[in-house]
């Protein structure tokens, strides 16, 4: 189905599940930064996206994501989305399961205590993430991102401030939870290492303004 | 243990008490300075004849209505301006105008263009403090989490759960600090709008008294009024921001 390309506003989810990406430009104050970004992203596959900081990878992600509606071109994603950031990036002021429930509306609180059970943070429903150490904080965004089995899954540097036993735990449970809920996953790091180690498939953003090589 | 701050404060009130006996004692006019004392007859009489309750009850009503209304206002103005750049950059001169326009014009354009009701005044009282909240709130707005935002519009949060639990959650000590401000303000306006043109309330029983000279009267009804908004910070305002901010102490 050929449709012609809308400026600025991303269709939403094909039937077969696929999320494809067509980015033809994206500019700051005049400035591009983006030039032609083109990839899709098959049910169940894992990409990462590479490239040195600074060079525009987040802001392909916010775009994938629908965070960043002002750009040429357009992005089918599906419904269920979730998102990993680089920090935890919690509702302080809300309960550890208010966190998983308050974002999956849909979430009954059995499946939402087992959640937090998967990710080694049972008893601590009652909890505020202030209570909680870093480590479990990033765990329970790990929780919530697959509360909602979500058909796309997004992760900014997710591991890139972590000590190397810390990251080698959220890694290889990053890796168990992905292999149960099969997310399509988008994965964003500047770590080469990481990227193959957890991806299907790895891209490649270099370049002024920034493309795929 | 003592509550130390507690003790504190009942000794500085003790102190402001004993200044005023002091003070009576020496003018020796009690219809200019009268000793505190003094006032108890007098209260005790207007609480019987039913006639502080109900000036007292007026003024809370008008108090609530242009503290809920300027609230209400107030927040959506600030979050609308602290989120849009564009729209401050319209409205800022607004607020500045509004900010320095006296309480007094306010209230006397209010009374002129709608007319000597129960409207007007709180359109008066309601229209001065909307700057000020407006200001407070557009602060916290500016202050919002990107992070926060993307995240809810990531998970697809609904408008009414991304307001309640994530912005008005970042705004709440905002919010509480325009509360405490506004009722602080508001109450005081009130009772100048009373003044001018009102027949009932605490500022039209203490025009009522100034004309007459009474002293004593003067400070019952102003007194009665000051415990009832001590009554309100303590009883309602303190322990509810207590709550909001109970994730930070936990």
């Amino acid at each position: 189905m050929a449709v012609a390309a809308t400026v600025g506003t991303p269709r939403e989810a094909l039937e077969n599940g696929v999320t494809s990406v067509d980015i033809r430009s994206k500019s700051f104050g005049g400035v591009p930064v983006l030039g032609r970004v083109r990839f899709d992203i098959a049910p169940g596959e894992r990409v990462a996206l590479v490239g040195p900081s600074g060079i525009g990878k987040s802001t392909v992600l916010r775009i994938v994501t629908g965070i960043d509606t002002r750009f040429e071109g357009h992005v089918d994603r599906p419904e269920a989305m979730a998102i990993v950031f680089q920090e935890p990036t919690l509702l302080p002021w809300r309960s550890t399961i208010d966190n998983l429930l308050l974002t999956h509306p849909g979430l009954a609180r059995d499946d939402a205590l087992a959640a937090l059970d998967r990710v080694g943070l049972s008893g601590k429903d009652g909890f505020f993430p202030g209570q909680l150490s870093l480590g479990q904080q990033r765990r329970l965004s790990l929780a919530r991102a697959f509360a909602g089995k979500p058909d796309l899954l997004i992760m900014d540097e997710p591991f890139v401030s972590l000590d190397p036993e810390m990251a080698e735990q959220m890694i290889a449970l990053t890796e168990t939870l992905i292999a149960e809920t099969k997310p399509a996953t988008l994965f964003v790091t500047h770590a080469h290492a990481e990227a193959e180690r957890l991806a299907d498939r790895v891209l490649v953003l270099g370049g002024h303004p920034a493309t795929l090589g | 243990m003592i509550d130390k701050p507690a003790v504190t404060s009942a000794l500085s009130i003790l102190g402001l008490f004993a200044l005023w006996v002091v003070a009576a004692t020496l003018s020796a006019f009690p219809q200019i300075l009268p000793q505190p004392w003094a006032l108890l007859e007098p209260f005790q009489r207007e609480i019987a004849n039913g006639k502080l309750p109900y000036h007292l009850g007026a003024t809370l009503l008008r108090v609530i209505w242009a503290f809920c209304l300027a609230m209400a206002f107030g927040v959506a103005l600030g979050l609308a301006m602290g989120r849009s750049e564009r729209l401050n950059r319209w409205l800022d001169p607004w607020l500045v105008i509004f900010l320095n326009l006296p309480a007094l014009v306010l209230i006397v354009l209010c009374y002129l263009w709608i007319g000597l009701n129960e409207t007007a005044a709180i359109v008066a009282v309601t229209l001065n403090k909307i700057p000020n909240v407006a200001t407070f709130i557009r602060e916290g707005a500016r202050a919002l989490s990107p992070d926060l935002d993307a995240m809810a519009q990531v998970y697809r949060m609904s408008w009414m759960a991304r307001l309640r639990h994530v912005t008005l959650p970042q705004l709440a000590p905002y919010i509480a600090g325009a509360a405490r401000a506004g009722v602080a303000v508001i109450w005081k306006i009130v009772l100048v709008v009373e003044f001018l043109g009102r027949s009932s309330g605490i500022g039209f029983q203490i025009h009522l008294y100034f004309q007459l000279f009474d002293v004593r009267m003067v400070l019952v009804y102003s007194l009665s009024f000051i415990v009832v908004m001590l009554a309100v910070e303590w009883l309602l305002l303190q322990p509810w921001e207590r709550r909001v901010r109970r994730w930070r102490t936990a």
